[in-house]
């Protein structure tokens, strides 16, 4: 956990952020800041929208209302070129890890590269491949069809082409649902060393609590579109707010 | 009232589509090109697809000529068969069944393939990392469906006159110089032209309607079936509805 980064500048701050479907408001009003180098945990029941919150982020859903200011720039206000510009600082790691299946995973993580670096050298691509698998142990895949891989190593090689870019926020949808307790510490592990090796800021989603514990810097509780409270884990643990209690129970 | 309902949804469907296909001028056409996924997708949709066309045209031409044979004997006219049968196969049965044949195999492909990447968030992934799907997913492949049937068509229609070259010459004894003469001196430009023109709308419709299928696909597994069937179907009955368009245009120019 990085605590020492609480202090610094933000790079995410969500006002009054507004989202629904239809007659159905999911985001009502929601506030959030994420300072430079911190991991924020995002808690709440299924269908609370914290999916539909880091979709906003990214730019993959539109709000109704409200302003997301990454790096100072409002995303809602962007057009498609500029969006695709302020993606390039951000990560998503999906919770079905969305790996291209007709692709190779050497493929798979050459393909941002070769997008969004048009002049690279082959060599280049070759060797940022190369130390994405090996960050996350998997270098002997490079040549494998994801249908080969098992669900944790999808998801390290989702986090290898996550990471690949060197963005510096990222976003973390549900990393470790589905998985075995031993792989999910491993994700967890490696989101850690990922973070710290490349000084990034983090938003995760998770219904793990043993995740929240683990890589959390400030929890924040989800409940009615809002942000219902938010501390550090162990602050939001002692709590006698039965809606907090529940997730810690 | 259902009906009200469901007009307003086909209403709506179809402006959707409007839009969608309105995105391939606007967005697709600007560079940066995909020209190694155009070649890719050139590849997949048109080779791979020419050894089921070349198949059904074959049996085209045969079972048109065996079928021909019996009115034309009975109105004396037996040495017409290649005139009739070229005619037919160039101008209309060729164009609309290798199109029938191509929305089959290539709008369900491409509408499953697009259907489940867009289920499994493979096409918000490419989103995310700042790649524009519709430009690398969308228009490669309705560029290469377009630029492909054409081809397939003019492919289709040598080998279905030949099936019928075989089919005149299992009653009687025609040369294949003569059979080809015959038909080639039947047809003109107006005759050719026209028909491959019209491919060039069919492809772009079987494209198109398979990506958007496609790309709007929802509700998991189920959805992504859902999405290559309607294309098929949706696709098949815009290639009549073009051919149709397409007769009453070269009525009014006066092609025919």
């Amino acid at each position: 956990m990085n605590m020492e980064a609480a202090a610094s500048e933000p790079v995410i701050v969500i006002k009054n952020l507004v989202k629904g479907f239809g007659d159905k408001l999911i985001l009502d009003g929601f506030n959030l800041t994420v300072e430079k180098g911190s991991n924020v945990v995002i808690l709440g029941k299924s269908g609370s929208g914290k999916s539909v919150l880091i979709k906003c982020i990214i730019g993959l859903l539109a709000p109704d209302s409200g302003s997301i200011h990454v790096f100072k720039e409002n995303i809602p206000g962007m057009n498609e070129d500029e969006l695709d510009q302020a993606r390039s600082k951000i990560g998503f790691l999906f919770q079905s890890n969305a790996l291209y299946d007709s692709m190779t995973i050497r493929e798979n993580l050459e393909f941002p590269l070769l997008r969004h670096w048009v002049d690279i050298e082959k060599e280049e691509v070759d060797r940022l491949v190369r130390e994405a698998l090996e960050n996350v142990d998997l270098l002997h895949t490079l040549d494998m069809m994801p249908s080969e891989l098992s669900g944790g190593m999808l998801k390290r090689v989702a986090l290898a082409r996550t990471m690949i870019l060197r963005p510096e926020i990222i976003l973390y949808d549900e990393p470790t649902t589905g998985l075995d307790p031993v792989t999910s510490r491993e994700i967890e592990n490696l989101i850690l060393k990922l973070q710290k090796k490349n000084h990034t800021s983090s938003i995760i989603i998770s219904h793990d609590m043993n995740c929240v514990k683990n890589t959390a810097d400030v929890v924040v509780l989800l409940l009615e579109g809002k942000c219902y409270t938010k501390g550090t884990y162990e602050e939001l643990e002692q709590s006698a707010d039965q809606n907090i209690k529940q997730f810690f129970e | 009232m259902a009906l009200i309902v469901s007009f307003k949804k086909f209403l709506d469907e179809t402006g959707d589509i409007a839009r969608f296909t309105g995105r391939f001028f606007s967005v697709g056409m600007k560079p940066r090109y995909e020209n190694r996924e155009l070649l890719n997708q050139c590849y997949n949709i048109g080779y791979l697809s020419f050894p089921l066309v070349a198949l059904t045209a074959f049996i085209m031409g045969l079972v048109l000529t065996m079928q021909l044979r019996p009115s034309l004997v009975e109105y004396g006219v037996e040495s017409q068969l290649p005139v009739m049968v070229g005619l037919a196969i160039v101008r209309e049965i060729g164009p609309v069944i290798t199109a029938l044949i191509f929305a089959g195999k290539i709008g369900s492909s491409i509408g499953a393939e697009l259907g489940s990447m867009k289920v499994t968030e493979q096409i918000d992934a490419m989103t995310v990392s700042g790649i524009k799907p519709y430009k690398y997913l969308v228009a490669t492949r309705v560029l290469a469906t377009t630029l492909m049937l054409p081809l397939l068509t003019i492919l289709g229609d040598g080998i279905s006159l030949f099936g019928a070259y075989l089919g005149v010459n299992i009653r009687s004894v025609t040369s294949i110089d003569l059979f080809f003469l015959q038909v080639f001196k039947s047809l003109d430009f107006s005759d050719v032209l026209p028909a491959i023109i019209k491919t060039l709308f069919f492809g772009f419709a079987v494209g198109m309607v398979g990506c958007y299928k496609g790309f709007n696909s929802s509700k998991g597994t189920q959805g992504v079936g859902v999405s290559a069937n309607s294309a098929v179907v949706l696709s098949s009955v815009l290639i009549f509805i073009i051919d149709l368009l397409a007769v009453q245009i070269t009525e009014l120019l006066g092609l025919n």
